[in-house]
């Protein structure tokens, strides 16, 4: 069998593709940020030294990591409006799942850069009178930072195509718009490969970019 | 050599600027300290000697309670630091810890500079972060420290740059800031290289001179008997023998002493 590529109804239809791409930025930098956040209360709440702070953290950063993220897009989209009467735009329901999903791994990522900090760094900073967030604050996080970095980079770039799961919610990302294309032009073959070289391009353009930065900061750790 | 004040001779009526009693601690169900008793006076200098599994570093841990003391006292100037929990060890709530750490300080084996911060930024950290000093006191005070440890022209430096003896110096610079009333110096020249030990020796001594009251766990048996104005033995958590340094170092009464010292000077030509 012989399949004959065509392109054209991609070209035609570029803007759509276009426009699906910046909506999935829109979601993946609203949730990269988000998350982030997220992210640090709960790895502050993790390690906090009382219970009461570290218990529910480590539940919900266990739960989320252990739960197929489809299903905490469908709770935020059709359960959410049936629980609580609260009802949310595609958007808002598919970045308010990927942002707590993320931050739940982002948290373990902040998590081990802490951890990773020496034992002299916290006892330096007590014996000198520091109290914990003190502590977080000026000595513990600035260096467990740069640590952080390329394993904070690998969960947002996971995090870029996890949107796509978006389009079950109608979201216009990148991959609802692909749907929709090949529905009306019937050319899945050649859209999906033009989806997958856009999510690529970005991406692959993304982790050049970082691994510059980290170059510079390692260059000016190493002063 | 002013001071010298053994815990029995220290004058009745004077409150210690440390007394410490009865305290034991374990990690797990093994016991390091098995009931100290010490009562230090102000401007002494006392060194701890032990083998390895004394407990002497644990002990001064406990001082600033870097490691929670299970069971017994510690009172600073007469005033108890922590309360007593249900099963006896005791417990300091964070503004207690604070109050005690600013004036205890302590200096580390690792020197423990933070490496993300210039040499003269390590010393002001503790004044402006803990003591809320306003930032260009804390400089000039910072820098006022860096000079007598010696290191004011490495002030812009950052840590990795500087030897062991210098970063220990700066480490003294930084609990210095502090102004604390007591300084603890676990095992401050074992990981420095053989002749970068003089150097933090040195600044050491310079301290004692100014009638700081100073605790020094150390396997520099020279160096103690020049600094202390007390020597304790340590061993298997307990005080074995205490001493001026003439007493301990040169006549110890107990066996195990004897046995330690000689030990450490077996290789002496």
């Amino acid at each position: 069998m012989q399949y004959v590529w065509d392109f054209r109804p991609v070209w035609l239809n570029f803007g759509v593709l276009l426009e699906g791409l910046v909506n999935t930025l829109k979601l993946s930098g609203f949730s990269i940020g988000l998350g982030l956040v997220i992210g640090l209360v709960l790895a502050m709440g993790r390690l906090a030294p009382t219970r009461f702070l570290s218990i529910p953290a480590t539940a919900i950063i266990e739960f989320y990591r252990n739960t197929p993220p489809l299903v905490h897009f469908f709770w935020y989209f059709y359960g959410l409006p049936i629980l609580t009467g609260i009802s949310l735009t595609p958007f808002a329901a598919a970045a308010a799942a990927l942002s707590v999903q993320s931050g739940a791994f982002f948290a373990e990522v902040f998590r081990g850069g802490i951890v990773s900090v020496e034992r002299g760094q916290w006892e330096a900073g007590r014996a000198i009178g520091m109290g914990h967030a003190q502590l977080m604050r000026r000595v513990i996080l600035p260096q467990a930072f740069r640590r952080m970095i390329p394993p904070l980079m690998e969960r947002s770039f996971e995090l870029v195509k996890t949107t796509s799961l978006a389009a079950t919610l109608t979201y216009g990302e990148l991959v609802y718009k692909a749907m929709v294309l090949a529905t009306q032009t019937y050319r899945p073959m050649e859209i999906y490969s033009t989806v997958a070289v856009m999510f690529f391009t970005v991406l692959f353009l993304a982790s050049l970019g970082m691994r510059a930065v980290e170059h510079r900061l390692a260059r000016r750790a190493a002063r | 050599m002013a001071n010298v004040l053994p815990a029995d001779v220290l004058p009745a009526d004077a409150t210690p600027v440390l007394a410490v009693e009865g305290l034991r601690k374990s990690f797990g169900t093994n016991e390091v300290l098995k009931g100290i008793d010490l009562k230090v006076g102000a401007g002494e200098r006392i060194a701890i000697l032990g083998s390895s599994g004394s407990g002497k570093s644990t002990f001064l841990r406990c001082i600033n309670f870097m490691e929670t003391p299970s069971a017994g006292r510690i009172a600073l100037d007469g005033t108890p630091i922590g309360t007593e929990g249900r099963n006896g060890a005791l417990t300091a709530k964070s503004g207690e810890l604070r109050r005690l750490r600013t004036r205890v300080g302590m200096i580390f084996q690792q020197f423990n500079l933070f490496p993300h911060m210039s040499v003269l930024e390590n010393v002001m950290e503790g004044p402006v972060t803990v003591k809320g000093l306003p930032k260009a006191e804390a400089r000039a005070k910072a820098q006022d420290y860096l000079k007598r440890v010696g290191l004011a022209e490495k002030a812009d430096q950052y840590p990795q740059r500087l030897s062991g003896g210098q970063q220990q110096r700066v480490a003294i610079a930084r609990a210095l800031a502090m102004e604390p009333e007591i300084l603890l110096f676990d095992e401050p020249t074992s990981s420095l290289d053989p002749e970068l030990v003089g150097e933090v020796l040195d600044v050491i001594l310079g301290l004692s001179r100014e009638g700081r009251t100073m605790l020094l766990v150390t396997h520099e048996l020279g160096f103690a008997y020049h600094f202390a104005t007390r020597v304790l033995f340590l061993h298997e958590g307990r005080i074995h023998e205490q001493g001026t340094p003439d007493e301990v170092l040169k006549n110890p009464r107990e066996e195990r002493t004897q046995a330690f010292l000689h030990r450490f000077s077996a290789f002496h030509f």
